[in-house]
């Protein structure tokens, strides 16, 4: 049985036919042809696949692509405006929030909700946020420091 | 990993899921998937059908009416623990909810999938059997309402039958109560190695003939104890024992830490461990967490 689905990922339309137990990652890298979403777990423990789903954080290798069907998706590659970016991406570049990358797409997501629900964490606020999300590499000291970064970059940002 | 291939029809009512279950037997159920998706992956469930009720509007929200609290079967773990309603009505509720998994799985997981699926280191089940809930169950009979007590059956096992949808959750409204729920999260899955939930109302006793004659003031105790733990029982288990020992006393320190270590009666000695944590562990430290979740519940009081 192959079902048909409209997903918009980063605001460009992709309308196909899909077996019902694609995952919806699996849509976003092969379908939608953007590889900055990684499988890392594929058991929903890591984040490394963390998307947002209407605006709001969810494991992509949890969900179903006909679970996103007439959803908007936004990856790693949808947060910079043009050329500028994200103030979650730019911090996490000049606080050292990334070592080798993998987790980083997730992490920023996962981030991305954080701030959603939370515009000034604390440090604990943050670690809690982010328990979803596994980094091999970083030791997380410097993930942290890179959202308290963003978080007040955003506030002077809107002042 | 791939789950197995299956047929996936998506409903847009309850008479729909009906309909739908009616027509493909053995077929499951989809809500936020986050305990289905994985068992397919896994190929632990391979049913020929799935069912997506996901997207049934008349399945979500909370609201309230004179007896309490109404929460509808797809309301997801985050708007459950973000509810100002829930936390005045039921803050355990809100409480064990806020502190499922993290923060993507609270956005996708709903109360209703959470307890279907009964699995015994999930959090809900066990404030709702403290709760003294009961859930709204649409069958190919009609609906009917199923007290928490008689819900869970055993080890991920509920008395939902093949046809059956739960379609809302009651909570009796706790006025006069305090009630908390307090858990050792396995430090990885954020599970629940024990989870703990209690529910206290405080009153006043004595006041006998004999009391008034010789003038002595009413004494403060607990009344309407409600405790249930699960995590290491198959099934959400109410502490009787615990709750026996509370009852009438006085509430102190002294009190709740004599309560607390009565739950080493109500859990016996057949308990679910794993690698992580032994059965004898999680018996060693349970009285731990009730004393933690009969103190939070009664200084809820007021
Ligand atoms: C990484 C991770 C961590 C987690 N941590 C925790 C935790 O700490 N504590 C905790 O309690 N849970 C935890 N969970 C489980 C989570 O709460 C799930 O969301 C929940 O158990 C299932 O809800 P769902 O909506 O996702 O259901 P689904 O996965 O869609 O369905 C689960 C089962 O229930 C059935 N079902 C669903 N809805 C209904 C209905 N309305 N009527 C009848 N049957 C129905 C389905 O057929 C299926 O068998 C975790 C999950 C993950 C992936
Ligand atoms: S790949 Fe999805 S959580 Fe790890
Ligand atoms: S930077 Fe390598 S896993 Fe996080």
């Amino acid at each position: 049985m192959k079902v048909p689905v409209r997903i918009t990922v980063n605001g460009r339309l992709f309308e196909r036919e899909v077996e019902p137990r694609l995952l919806l990652v699996h849509f976003i890298r092969v379908f939608a042809e953007l590889t900055g979403t990684k499988v890392g777990c594929d058991t929903s423990q890591c984040g490394s696949c963390t998307v947002l789903i209407d605006g709001v954080s969810a494991k992509s290798c949890t969900t179903l692509a006909v679970q996103a069907d007439g959803a908007n998706v936004t990856t790693i590659e949808g947060l910079a405006d043009g050329e500028k970016l994200h103030a979650l991406q730019e911090s996490f570049w000049n606080k050292h929030g990334l070592q080798c990358g993998f987790c980083t797409p997730g992490m920023i997501l996962a981030s991305h909700e954080l701030l959603r629900t939370n515009a000034s964490p604390s440090d604990d606020e943050i670690r809690h946020g982010l328990e979803g999300n596994i980094c091999r590499c970083t030791g997380y000291q410097n993930i942290v420091r890179a959202v308290k970064d963003a978080a007040e970059a955003t506030a002077a940002a809107d002042k | 990993m791939f789950a197995a291939d299956f047929e996936y029809y998506r409903a847009g009512s309850v008479a729909e899921a009906g309909q739908l279950l009616a027509a493909h037997p053995g077929a499951k159920l989809l809500a936020g998937g986050h305990s289905l998706i994985p068992l397919l992956k896994l190929r632990l469930a391979a049913p020929a059908a799935v069912i997506d009720i996901g997207r049934i509007a008349e399945l979500r929200g909370i609201s309230t009416d004179g007896d309490g609290l109404r929460i509808g079967a797809l309301t997801t773990h985050a708007e459950i623990a973000a509810s100002d309603t829930v936390k005045e009505h039921a803050a355990a509720l809100a409480e064990a909810a806020s502190q499922i998994g993290d923060p993507a799985v609270r956005n996708r997981g709903t109360i209703g999938g959470n307890l279907a699926h009964a699995d015994p280191a999930s959090d809900l089940p066990t404030v709702l059997a403290a709760l003294g809930a009961t859930m709204t169950v649409k069958g190919s009979g009609g609906e009917r309402t199923i007290d928490a007590a008689d819900f869970f059956t055993g080890m991920m096992a509920t008395s939902l039958g093949d046809n059956d949808l739960l379609t809302a959750i009651r909570v009796p409204s706790a006025a006069g109560r305090g009630n908390a729920y307090v858990k050792f999260s396995h430090p990885a899955s954020r599970y629940a190695v024990i989870g703990v939930a209690a529910s206290i109302g405080i009153g006043t006793t004595g006041g006998g003939w004999m009391a008034k004659i010789k003038g002595e003031p009413k004494e403060t105790v607990c009344t309407d104890v409600a405790v249930a733990i699960g995590g290491l029982v198959p099934k959400p288990l109410r502490c009787s024992a615990v709750e026996a020992a509370l009852k009438d006393q006085a509430p102190s320190e002294p009190a709740f830490a004599a309560a607390a270590a009565a739950v080493s009666g109500d859990l016996g000695d057949d308990l679910l461990g794993d690698v992580f944590a032994s059965g004898d562990y999680r018996k060693a430290v349970a009285s731990v967490y009730v004393q933690r979740a009969i103190e939070a519940a009664a200084g809820r009081v007021g």
